[in-house]
């Protein structure tokens, strides 16, 4: 950070005197609680700091944080957000989403904000149901789910938003959940440091629609089995005594292993910043669900150049090369004039 | 050898081929020469939607229409006296365009079988007599051609494809247009591949020669220079106006400028030539879709810059949530539709007028913004930098109108002193303007300015004007996000008092009515030119007639009613089936006139002369 003068501040300044108006026990709290309480952490200032988020449940989120914000459509805040981030790269910019918003009529969106580079922080809240719309499946509903417009069950194959970020060339891409602050404010701190797209994947209880999706993994009582914590240059190691690997499958893919019964040079090490995304991929297919061990944490942090830099260099160098633009000669010198006297 | 000269007034001269022919290039060719030559001109592209329609048929024919004179013009021209078909299609397709006595220049060698067949001949009409009423000159383009790019050892199928350039360099004879400035031209296009530079020389060369040493023709002409005002000239086509007009706007504001957009036809070329001038700190994205471009140009504007989005009518469709929500932040942006043929894909290189009833009223909600319409290619320049006048003072996105007509369609034009164009102030907020309850200072997004009745624009970096913006309904002052039914009636009236506000400051409209006419024409768009030719012969023929013409579409200007109440009768013409026309009735409670066509191709002064004259001199 080049700007010394950072105010000190609390997560009180930066949040908005809005009373917060998701149903009590949302997960969404938790997550906003989280983002709160780092920002102070961040050496960034209040005003250069914008929320940008779609229409959903989660959306409401801009609305509670004392930065600038802005509530959008439905689907296109990671389009907005490029805009303002390409426009001023002074800023840091974060969207915040939900799995209908950026996955259903946003994932177009999504995939070219990921691809592109741009230099934004999106937060995915995924709680695998519509909550604003009370109740119907998402893109990210276990196939067979029924709900109010699915009656019979759903009959599509659910979006693993992990693997869609890792294909779209996703840049950082993480996993976290809300029933965890600390490591929430880890990943959301690692996605602002990441200079470019950072993806992050929040599982979030709605505890009214949808309560209890992720209860086979995250109840107190079952995590340490069925959370793979990944950490960067660590073998891949879970369960109360670190009695679960996981290893390759010999088959492109990976799969879990009781440690005692691989060599220890078997164990896959974790390596956030392998250029090849094929094991980070792996990795995002472990779990089909949160039904099973799944893998949360950073999946893939590389350096990559970052759109609104490459941007600027193009303007800088021409400016280099030809001088600021002068209106009168931009008119006077593009195609043949003539005079006439 | 041809030795005399005739001088001509103006001619109309229409280059017909396959859309692999290379007609547009030559068409653009003979217009910048005729330019520089002094000239005035106005030029008609009309190409077809298809890259390459199959070769040889009806639908892959490209033809480029050019009006050279010796005074001033102000269309393409209706019926062109020169017709130069390349094949049996560009001839068929476009005859309708010509009438008898005109002169045709056709490629001979292209009317063989497989060519007549293909465009439904099923004679040669060549050899028929069914050209008889015309002046038929029959001449082997492409034998010329490979035979006189022979000394450069190109293979027949290469040089064939020069044939375009021998044509060119017969009408450029029979113009008398000086022939270095092509040649240099020549050279320099194809600077990369010298053996092409020398096979279009020579074709060139030949098409010339052709013409000054067969005696086949009669005789060359001359198109005098028009007198035009001094000054310096360029030939400029709408879609540059546009560019340059949101960059001359950019620099009067101080806002740099942000182009979000995809690529659409007829608009493109405002992205390509926008890409290009990165020295004016000009930030073009091309974006996924349509919505992306107009949500990232959104986003610049909440950053402080100019957002600007291009499109045609369909991107128009896409857009419409995102310009509701520009509306409802009450922020800057600039939207611009280059209509063509609707609906849906309709007729994506062709233009029409038939976007202004959805540039108004196509959102959901309340939602009125101010559209502003372009007449000519100059003055699309001045129409972008007013529509960012108006986004920037009144916050509001602006829908600007210009065609697939004006878009590509060139003119010349007498080149401003930029350095008299007036700034356009941002007045962006940098301190709070009020107070919390408890005496502490805040800033309120929406606290208006009384007289304008716009918001604060804020963008983020001051601190203590941290704020939220939404598409939810806004409390008044605050910002804050309101159901309260009283407010939200408010917030629908005071957008629109906003937005209605600005025909206050619109200068009056200018009436051409130098008779005391008892009939008025009304027009807006593209179709400018057309009327302004209709209304000369009119006048010619005595027939005392009036004009206005309307930029500001929305809001209206405010003495157009009182204008309108001053005449008899009184006519709109349109490119569409009425869309002004309707409004003017719901507005003023008047008749109206229609005159419309809906062809996808502009107005002929002959067409707009007779429906005048019906009104002005009876039936
Ligand atoms: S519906 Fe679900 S996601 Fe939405 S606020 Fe309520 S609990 Fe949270």
């Amino acid at each position: 950070m080049t700007d010394t003068l950072i105010p000190t501040t609390t997560r009180k300044d930066w949040t908005s005197d809005q009373e917060v108006r998701w149903c009590p026990g949302c997960g969404d709290y938790s997550i906003l609680a989280a983002v709160q309480m780092l920002m102070p952490d961040l050496g960034i200032r209040r005003e250069n700091t914008v929320f940008i988020s779609g229409i959903g449940c989660a959306a409401r989120f801009p609305y509670y944080m004392n930065t600038f914000g802005m509530h959008s459509i439905h689907g296109r805040a990671p389009a907005i957000a490029s805009g303002l981030a390409l426009a001023r790269p002074d800023l840091s910019v974060w969207v915040i989403s939900g799995d209908g918003d950026a996955l259903s009529i946003g994932g177009n969106h999504l995939i070219h904000a990921l691809r592109r580079n741009v230099n934004l922080n999106i937060l995915l809240f995924n709680n695998q149901i519509y909550g604003l719309t009370k109740g119907q499946y998402s893109p990210t509903s276990e196939a067979g789910k029924v709900t109010k417009s699915t009656p019979f069950g759903s009959l599509e194959t659910p979006f693993n938003p992990m693997s869609l970020a890792l294909g779209a060339e996703a840049t950082f891409v993480a996993r976290t959940h809300d029933m965890d602050r600390k490591h929430m404010m880890e990943m959301f701190r690692r996605a602002h440091a990441h200079h470019g797209a950072s993806f992050v994947e929040v599982y979030q209880n709605c505890n009214v629609f949808n309560d209890g999706a992720f209860e086979e993994i995250l109840s107190k009582d079952v995590r340490s089995d069925m959370l793979i914590t990944l950490e960067h240059g660590k073998q891949i190691r879970f369960g109360a005594d670190g009695q679960f690997v996981v290893v390759s499958d010999g088959n492109g893919g990976v799969k879990i292993a009781l440690a005692q019964e691989v060599e220890d040079s078997e164990i896959i090490v974790h390596d956030e910043h392998n250029p090849n995304p094929a094991l980070a991929f792996a990795l995002s297919r472990l779990a089909s669900g949160p039904h099973s061990p799944t893998p949360i944490g950073v999946f893939r942090d590389v350096v990559h150049p970052e759109y609104g830099d490459q941007m600027a260099d193009q303007i800088q160098r021409a400016l280099d090369s030809k001088g600021p633009g002068d209106l009168n000669s931009l008119l006077r010198s593009a195609g043949a004039t003539w005079e006439v006297h | 050898m041809v030795d005399s000269v005739v001088e001509l007034d103006r001619v109309i001269v229409r280059f017909a081929g396959d859309s692999g022919d290379g007609m547009q290039l030559v068409g653009d060719r003979f217009t910048n020469l005729s330019a520089a030559f002094g000239n005035d001109l106005a030029t008609l592209p009309d190409y077809p939607a298809e890259i390459r329609a199959p070769a040889g048929t009806l639908p892959g024919v490209s033809a480029f229409q050019v009006h050279i004179s010796n005074h001033d013009i102000v269309t393409p021209g209706d019926f062109p006296d020169v017709l130069v078909a390349m094949n049996p299609a560009a001839l068929k397709a476009n005859l309708v365009h010509v009438k008898p006595g005109a002169t045709l220049i056709v490629n001979a060698d292209a009317f063989e079988e497989r060519n007549l067949a293909k465009a439904g001949y099923e004679q040669n009409p060549l050899e028929d007599n069914s050209l008889a009423d015309y002046t038929l000159y029959k001449i082997p383009m492409t034998t010329l051609t490979i035979e006189a790019t022979k000394p450069t050892g190109a293979k027949p199928r290469d040089a064939e494809r020069s044939k375009n350039f021998f044509a060119l360099g017969i009408v450029s004879w029979m113009y008398s247009r000086p022939f270095e400035p092509t040649l240099e031209w020549i050279g320099k296009r194809f600077s990369a591949r010298p053996e092409l530079a020398e096979i279009n020389t020579l074709a060139f060369k030949a098409g010339v020669n052709f013409g000054e040493t067969t005696e086949i023709f009669g005789h060359a002409y001359e198109v005098k220079p028009a007198k035009l005002d001094p000054g310096t000239y360029i030939n400029i086509t709408g879609n540059t106006g546009l560019a340059w007009g949101l960059i001359a706007a950019s620099k009067l504001s101080g806002l740099d400028l942000f182009l979000g957009s995809y690529p659409i036809t007829p608009a493109s070329d405002i992205l390509h030539e926008l890409s290009k001038h990165k020295n004016f700190s000009v930030k073009t994205l091309q974006a996924e879709d349509e919505i992306a471009g107009v949500g990232a140009a959104l986003g610049a504007s909440f950053g402080g810059l100019l957002g600007v989005t291009t499109t045609s009518g369909p991107g128009m469709d896409l857009k419409a949530e995102t310009i509701g929500l520009a509306l409802q932040l009450e922020l800057p942006l600039i939207v611009i539709d280059v209509q063509r043929g609707g609906p849906s894909t309709g007729l994506p290189t062709k233009s029409e007028q038939s976007d202004l009833l959805m540039a108004m009223y196509g959102r959901h909600g309340e939602s009125p913004l101010p559209v502003i319409a372009a007449k000519t290619p100059s003055d699309c320049f001045f129409v972008a930098i007013e529509a960012a006048r108006i986004a920037i003072k009144y916050r509001t996105p602006v829908v600007v109108l210009s065609d697939g007509y004006l878009a590509n369609g060139a003119e010349p034009w007498k080149l401003p002193d930029c350095d008299l164009l007036a700034e356009i102030d941002p007045k962006f907020s940098r301190e709070p303007n009020g107070e919390h309850p408890d005496g502490s200072p805040a800033f309120f997004p929406y606290l208006r300015d009384p007289e304008t009745l716009a918001r604060p624009w804020a963008p983020p970096g001051t601190a203590g004007l941290e704020h939220r913006v939404g598409g939810l309904e806004k409390a008044d002052v605050t910002g804050n996000v309101s159901y309260d039914p009283e407010n939200h009636e408010h917030m629908i009236r005071v957008r629109a008092a906003k937005v209605a506000g600005i025909a206050n400051e619109l200068a009056p409209l200018e009436v051409d009515d130098p008779d005391k006419a008892k009939v008025l024409v009304v027009g807006w768009g593209s179709t400018h030119g057309s009327i302004v030719g209709a209304i000369r012969r009119v006048r010619a023929n005595g027939g005392a007639v009036a004009h206005v013409h309307l930029t500001h579409m929305f809001p209206l200007p405010r003495d157009l009613g009182d204008i309108l109440r001053r005449y008899d009768r009184v006519i709109v013409p349109e490119l569409n089936t009425g869309q002004l026309s309707k409004v003017l009735r719901a507005e003023y409670s008047i008749e109206t006139i229609d005159v419309n066509k809906i062809q996808a191709q502009p107005f002929k002064v002959g067409e707009l002369e007779e429906a005048f004259a019906r009104e002005v001199f009876g039936a």
